[in-house]
């Protein structure tokens, strides 16, 4: 039943990533403007021109170019970048580390802040603290990630200058790694000087991430909390005698966290969506950045590129979320 | 010898300031019965409920008090309550279907008490409960400790939480109407198996039920409940000989028999609840002068 | 009942506060030419990053001071509410429209209507919005309209998924049934049954969506991607605040704070609004 399911959810996937495929494919075609025109120095002739839309298959039918391109996607060809002349894959796994980086550790954050409060609200219900944690969710929740990045900007960029507002690295550091996950190696290569030069630059944008996603992890997951916690079982769990933090630990949390999975999983991709935008503010050097770059250049095949490496993120993730509440749900397990 | 149980003048009041209980006095000598009777509402479970310190948040507790085996319970700090309570009470719920946690194996359910609580072995607390589970005729324990609760009947979850609950050996069972939300047929082969457990073990029983036929099976001494004062206290002998009180002559009246199901059943009649609802006014009015 | 009525009042000041606010800051846009102090364009060096008025070195008329260009920072915020009200009511009423239609389609009728309408929406949650955002105004070319339809191109999903299910939770309850029965065509039962039921959350939403829209056009123009003239904009004057943050800080406050607001009172306004008019809740 689960790999039934997993096949299902497969098939839509691709089905959902060829879809992609074609509307970003048209919604860039229809742009007026040629890039070709803008790719050449003036005075350049006809013939150039024509030699270069040639080049970059652009004097064929709009469907002749989207399966030319779709099959070298499909064998790993994104084509080359207009703006940079590099190859797009090269340029997007490039990138992406930086963005990933970013983005699990905001989550990390996300889960552990809305975890933390949803728990001591939950302990507390009905308490003063449980209404201060429901107005910081709330406002939370409300501010988008764009203006908490500013707010941050504004507090700990200018005010109390405790972390840089701009890059992923110092420039001056001399950076000893192979792979473009510079956090996660320099944790692995016990470089914890880098490691804090990293986390200096990191922490305000993961913050502005982390924030409206720990209010809602918080929100959804106290009230399902506070549901099981009403629950014959978690009554009897109190008559054994467990605390009231054992009891929601040991007996409460698992089955209030499934819900609250769910809906996790749709948000860890809006919180992907986010870096785009967050990355700008904060000039860190990731795919979100290099994507505004790309569109500002109107570098097609770049373009095409990144949007669909984050269309394949969103629905990796997505998969993998209803595969992890499949697992845990003992019922679906066990048929 | 003092009481395994005994509550003095309790009251408790819902937030609006309604009250639940009504000055409930009642105890529990070790090793005895003691048969909580009334329609629902009338607060029979709360009594249980307020013993074990599991009210619902918006119940509270305004005066009297609870001794569990001669400690005052409203006296200790809230951690040596719930351990007292924890290694001296158990509880069997009503319903076995939402009484098991529905992510955990009813192994690590059965015995957390034993090990966490109490500081047995894994081992003991394991050999222990396979104990149990043979001695509520359960025949597989190996399959049934290693299952989810929803792969188990209802019967099946209900025997689990009676091994469990006479696991520790505790000194006070509150069965909240443990056989109510079962088939008629699994109702009387369990009632039979908590009896039976019941004196293999000595155990005291507060037996919360709305059904008097369960009553005369069970219990030795009963107290009849109405709208959270008691009305009547009795041996059940004595009680079904001789009813004193006008609401338990009407509520016995009311009870089918297996004999014959129909033949004197009728509800509780318009005087006797006129006359309860007196009884209870003039109580609160007692209650309210010194509490303003 | 007695528990709605509690909430009503507990929820009616933040109605009253974030609606205020609103009204206030659309009744500046409106009137901005009347109100501003000063021409939102006119450059001055001599006047360039001027502090706001309770600072050494304010200059009477410039009360929030002024950005590197010696621009008035409050005539700017003013005339920047235009753009973003306009843009906000525009994209979001766009959006609710094709969103909530094919949303209320999609759940009422089931079947291959669902199926179809599921799918794009499947398809356009695997966007990354912003980005989705800047690179649809790219392609309509930047101005006014393109930041509206691009705003609403993108965010009529969220319309669709919510008033889908809802819809479709109507559309079992038995009310819905009765009305088949007593032989209403389907059609007819979807506006007069199931839309009345729906609208709460719709109204929600649409108040919701206002503030999102906001943030998406200040957004666009943080990137220089909104509209081409000269006229400010929020986006604009934060993406200018963000360059002389050192130099400044007052002309990236001002705008943040304004946006702020505007966010927070549009999603409480929403909520609000839905409390209210909840036939459940009232």
């Amino acid at each position: 039943m689960l790999l039934q399911r997993f096949l299902i959810r497969l098939l839509t996937m691709l089905v959902t990533l060829f879809g992609v495929a074609v509307v970003v494919f048209v919604v860039i075609r229809i742009a007026p403007g040629d890039p070709i025109a803008m790719m050449l120095p003036p005075g350049a002739t006809d013939a150039d021109i024509a030699r270069l839309r040639a080049l970059y298959g652009l004097d064929k039918t709009i469907v002749e170019q989207f399966f030319i391109w779709l099959s070298g996607v499909v064998r790993g060809d994104f084509g080359t970048s207009i703006s940079l002349r590099q190859d797009v894959l090269g340029l997007v796994f490039n990138r992406l580390p930086a963005t990933l980086e970013l983005a699990i550790v905001a989550l990390v954050m996300a889960v552990a802040l809305g975890g933390t409060t949803a728990i001591l609200g939950a302990r507390e219900r009905g308490t003063a603290v449980e209404a201060g944690i429901d107005i910081a969710s709330g406002a939370a929740l409300s501010i988008p990630d764009f203006l908490w990045g500013l707010v941050l900007i504004l507090l700990f960029g200018v005010l109390v200058p405790i972390f840089d507002i701009s890059g992923r690295v110092s420039p001056q550091l001399d950076l000893p790694f192979v792979t473009q996950f510079y956090f996660f190696e320099s944790l692995l290569r016990l470089r914890f000087d880098l490691t804090w030069d990293l986390l200096k630059h990191m922490l305000m944008p993961a913050v502005a991430l982390a924030l409206p996603l720990a209010a809602i992890i918080s929100q959804l997951l106290k009230q399902s909390l506070k549901e099981v916690l009403d629950l014959d079982y978690v009554v009897l769990a109190r008559v054994k005698g467990f605390s009231e933090t054992q009891v929601i630990l040991r007996e409460a949390l698992k089955n209030a966290a499934l819900p609250t999975l769910t809906l996790v999983g749709v948000q860890f991709t809006f919180l992907i969506g986010g870096t785009v935008i967050v990355e700008r503010l904060f000039s860190y050097e990731g795919l979100g950045n290099m994507a505004i770059d790309a569109v500002i250049n109107r570098d097609l095949p770049l373009i095409q590129g990144i949007v669909l490496v984050f269309a394949l993120l969103f629905v990796l993730i997505n998969l993998t979320v209803d595969m992890m509440y499949a697992l845990l749900n003992p019922r679906l397990r066990h048929g | 010898m003092s009481a395994c149980l005994e509550i003095n003048n309790l009251s408790a009041v819902l937030a609006n300031g309604q009250r639940v209980l009504r000055s409930v006095s009642l105890a529990v000598q070790p090793g005895e019965v003691r048969a909580l009777v009334g329609e629902s509402g009338a607060g029979k479970t709360m009594i249980g409920k307020a013993v074990l310190g599991v009210l619902p948040s918006s119940v509270r507790v305004v005066e009297g008090d609870m001794k569990l085996e001669g400690e005052d319970l409203g006296r200790l700090q809230p951690k040596a309550r719930r351990t007292l309570i924890g290694a001296r009470t158990a509880l069997i719920p009503q319903d076995p279907l939402t009484a098991l946690n529905p992510s955990r194996r009813i192994g690590p359910q059965m015995t957390d008490r034993l090990v966490r609580i109490l500081g047995w072995s894994g081992d003991k607390a394991d050999r222990r409960i396979r104990q149990l589970l043979d001695e509520v005729q359960i025949r597989d324990p190996d399959r049934v400790l290693r299952s989810y609760p929803h792969e188990l009947s209802g019967g099946m979850r209900q025997r689990v939480l009676i091994a469990a609950a006479f696991a520790a050996e505790p000194r006070l069972i509150v069965a909240d109407e443990p056989t109510t939300a079962l088939d008629v047929t699994v109702q009387k082969q369990i009632l039979l198996l908590i009896a039976e457990l019941q004196r293999e073990h000595g155990t005291a029983i507060l037996f919360v039920t709305h059904d008097l036929g369960v009553v005369a099976k069970i219990s030795q001494k009963v107290s009849v409940l109405y709208a959270g004062k008691v009305v009547e206290e009795a041996d059940t002998t004595a009680l079904f000989t001789a009813p004193q009180h006008p609401y338990t002559r009407a509520l016995m009246a009311a009870t089918p028999r297996y004999t014959d199901p129909l033949a004197s059943l009728k509800p509780v009649d318009e005087t006797v609840l006129r006359g309860l609802a007196a009884e209870i006014a003039t109580a609160d009015q007692a209650w309210r002068r010194p509490h303003g | 009942m007695d528990d709605a009525r509690i909430i009503r009042r507990r929820l009616s000041p933040r109605l009253w506060l974030a609606g205020g606010w609103l009204l206030l800051a659309l009744l500046a846009a409106i009137f901005a030419p009347l109100i501003a102090p000063q021409d939102p364009l006119a450059q001055d060096l001599m006047l360039e990053r001027l502090p706001p008025f309770w600072l050494d070195g304010a200059e009477p008329g410039y009360w929030l001071g002024t950005d590197s260009l010696g621009r008035d920072l409050f005539s700017r915020l003013i005339f920047g509410g235009r753009i973003a009200f306009i843009v906000a009511f525009a994209a979001a009423i766009a959006a609710c429209l094709v969103g909530s239609t094919l949303g209320l389609i999609a759940g009422y009728f089931g079947g291959w209507a669902d199926r179809i309408i599921s799918r794009i929406v499947d398809i356009w949650m695997a966007f990354p919005p912003v980005l989705f955002a800047i690179l649809l105004v790219a392609v309509l070319g930047t101005g006014l309209s393109s930041v509206i339809l691009a705003i609403a191109i993108i965010d009529w999903t969220r319309f669709c998924r919510v008033i889908r299910a809802e819809a479709m939770g109507q559309s079992r309850m038995d009310y819905v049934e009765n009305a088949r029965i007593a032989g209403y065509g389907r059609i007819g039962i979807m506006l007069r049954e199931v839309l009345p039921n729906v609208l709460p959350s719709i109204v929600a939403l649409l108040s919701l969506e206002m503030g999102i829209a906001v943030i998406v056009e200040a957004i666009l123009s943080f990137v220089n991607l909104s509209i081409s003239t000269d006229d400010p904009t929020w986006g604009g004057i934060i993406a200018e605040g963000r360059l002389s943050i050192h130099q400044a800080w007052w002309v990236l406050v001002f705008p943040l704070i304004t946006l702020i607001l505007t966010v927070l009172s549009f999603s409480q306004f929403g909520e609000a609004l839905k409390a209210r008019f909840d036939p459940v809740l009232r």
